[in-house]
């Protein structure tokens, strides 16, 4: 196949800045080649290249958008696209860096303290230090407000039990963002770091989706910290929600990045692959398809420009990244799926992407609030009646 | 110490060429233009230097149409300090000469100790300017350039071009043209501060008159640009493997004539 070509069906490069552009292709030019070489060999064996973290620490991925720290200070957009290109490589190398900046960089930057923000933001921002962020629990997914994870207050510190699950970079990290409930019932942010006693991780395995990523458990049996190890600005599930939001409105970037990796192998794929004598992509029923992939592709982009202009003006509302994240994931997963079906046999094999990213999809429908949650959200929304069970 | 990178905005090297309406110039629609390769080499040496020295000036300079603003862009958000925008209508299809001219005016003005440029750009393959260039200055020019050291003092520059089977190493005194071959380096990715940085930077427009040059006719004009025919499809030999091995020797040898 031909390099990629890019995705620009309605002239959306327009509505970009200078600026937007050269990030945008510095980062795509990144991917394709430092990263997708290595892919399908990690995707293999189940592994993350945990040695490209500080090269993305390098080009200033991570914490992207904040300003100060060593950080690039780069509006929501430019954030958008480098989320956009990272996923077109993988969706675990754009999780990465969702969670470095969105969970992990974020909500210390927001509710830490100086002392905090002093000590890990640089480090973190290089990625000389790997951050992981522990909310979800084996019993508590969709719903976290009834998580178990305590933290008591104990003398001079905290002494944390309970257990996370589906933790992005669990094993490989030196910090732990754990959300847990307090003394006071209420849920706050901890800082734990790795080699604490009583804290321990487990990698999962047998994975068909995010293969090229690590997954991890946390484990906190009696683990004691600091008091200033607590994030001190914020209490309530508004803390660990104010940071999904960061990472949702990634991943709605990042699903078309996942989505034209898929259309633009398919289309080249149709255009070669003959059949009955034609090109596949002669026949109706193949045109369809990527007809629609194309389009929502491009319904996609407007979506997340938009989305990311607002945020800009500080006048994104949570529902409108509920709708993006609902939209794109949902959209790149069809699309992925509709690719395989355009390579036939051939989109079962991972010398090409499609299946990668397929399965992959997987699992961005679920994670950082399911497709269905969502839905429920934006619902709550419009008629203002709760549809959560309760 | 003061370098400076003559670079070339080609197009993309994905992209794939058409002859445009006018059979003397490519069709450009659609093309997304790049920093000539063996430039950004020439670029990635100059900051190098500049870095080891821990002092000094890197300064971008391409000719041609406004577009090339975003090929100086990219080299300030590699770092190079600022560029220099040779765009004047009066340099409309310059031809290796008259680039090398404009060249030499603006390193004139400029007098940086060092000139670092390509071996060749990827469009045109040429290779032309780097020579000329150094003949107009009068300075020394070492091509296909694998390592370079410049002495602490500054005064010259220690260069080791590719021969065949090894390298040729020289010593050029200061100032000198060095154009940069594959190997020299592997370029750095722009940083995101970088990117955001560059937008700062200065990139000012020169003219010929800004350079005391006047419009100057191209010497070489250009008759016509050729695609290259469509390959002949390939054939497959049927048949057991003795039998398809005889054929192919014979086909080798009588139809292709190639052994």
């Amino acid at each position: 196949m031909e390099k990629f070509r890019g995705v620009d069906y309605y002239g959306i490069e327009a509505l970009l800045s200078e600026e937007e552009r050269m990030i945008r292709d510095a980062i795509r030019d990144w991917v394709e080649t430092e990263f997708l070489p290595l892919v399908t060999e990690h995707h293999r064996a189940g592994t993350f290249p945990v040695q490209l973290l500080p090269k993305l620490g390098e080009l200033g991925v991570f914490g992207a958008t904040l300003k100060g720290y060593g950080c690039a200070g780069l509006n929501n957009v430019a954030y958008g696209l480098i989320m956009q290109e990272l996923e077109r490589g993988d969706s675990g190398l754009r999780s990465a860096a969702s969670v470095q900046s969105g969970l992990v960089m974020h909500p210390i930057h927001a509710y830490g303290s100086d002392a905090q923000k002093e000590r890990w933001l640089p480090a973190l921002a290089t990625g000389e230090k790997v951050g992981c962020f522990g909310l979800t629990e084996p019993d508590h997914g969709s719903d976290p407000g009834s998580m178990k994870t305590r933290a008591r207050r104990q003398g001079d510190g905290y002494v944390l039990n309970g257990t996370k699950l589906w933790i992005t970079n669990g094993s490989i990290a030196d910090l732990a963002v754990v959300w847990a409930k307090g003394d006071d019932g209420e849920i706050h942010g901890y800082l734990v770091e790795r080699g604490t006693p009583g804290f321990s991780t487990l990698d999962i395995h047998g994975k068909f989706s995010m293969r090229a990523s690590i997954t991890s458990e946390l484990s906190f049996q009696d683990c004691r910290i600091p008091l200033e190890n607590e994030l001190p600005h914020v209490k309530g599930l508004r803390g660990p929600l104010g940071c999904l939001n960061q990472a949702r409105y990634g991943i709605a970037w990042g699903a078309i990045g996942a989505a034209t990796a898929c259309y633009d192998w398919a289309l080249q794929y149709a255009q070669q692959r003959v059949q009955f004598a034609k090109p596949i992509a002669s026949f109706q029923l193949v045109q369809q398809k990527l007809v629609w992939m194309l389009t929502e592709i491009t319904k996609a982009q407007l979506l997340c420009l938009q989305l990311g202009r607002l945020k800009d003006l500080g006048a994104a509302r949570p529902q409108q990244v509920s709708m993006a994240k609902m939209n794109n994931v949902q959209m790149a997963l069809e699309t992925a799926r509709l690719a395989r079906d355009i390579l036939g046999a051939a989109g079962i094999v991972d010398e090409h992407p499609i299946i990668r990213h397929m399965l992959n999809l997987e699992t961005v429908n679920t994670y950082e609030g399911t497709h269905d949650i969502h839905t429920l959200i934006i619902g709550r929304d419009i008629t203002g009646l709760d549809a959560f069970g309760v | 110490m003061k370098i400076l990178v003559a670079i070339k905005q080609v197009p993309d090297t994905a992209t794939q060429v058409k002859v445009g309406a006018d059979p003397r110039l490519i069709d450009t629609a659609g093309i997304t233009w790049i920093v000539s390769p063996y430039d950004e080499f020439a670029v990635e040496e100059a900051l190098r230097i500049k870095e080891k020295r821990g002092q000094g000036e890197v300064v971008a300079v391409s000719l041609g149409p406004e577009r090339v603003k975003e090929a100086l862009r990219s080299c300030l958000a590699m770092g190079c300090d600022r560029a220099l925008h040779l765009n004047d209508a009066a340099w409309n299809g310059a031809d290796t000469l008259a680039t090398a001219r404009a060249l030499a005016a603006v390193i004139k003005q400029e007098q940086p100790q060092l000139v670092l440029c390509g071996r060749q750009a990827i469009d045109d393959d040429m290779g032309a300017v780097t020579a000329q260039l150094a003949e107009l200055l009068g300075w020394p020019c070492a091509s296909w350039i694998m390592e370079e050291a410049v002495d602490a003092e500054g005064t010259t520059v220690r260069a080791a071009r590719q021969v065949e089977g090894g390298l040729e190493v020289f010593d050029l005194p200061l100032p000198a043209v060095l154009a940069a071959q594959k190997g020299l380096n592997e370029p750095r990715y722009p940083t995101l501060k970088g990117i955001m940085g560059a937008k700062k930077k200065e990139i000012r427009d020169v003219k010929a008159a800004d350079l005391g040059l006047g419009a100057e006719p191209s010497q070489l004009s250009v008759v016509g640009l050729e695609a290259l025919p469509p390959r002949p499809p390939g054939r497959i030999i049927q048949g057991d493997v003795p039998t398809a091995v005889k054929e192919l020797v014979r086909a080798l040898r009588e139809d292709a004539k190639a052994i």
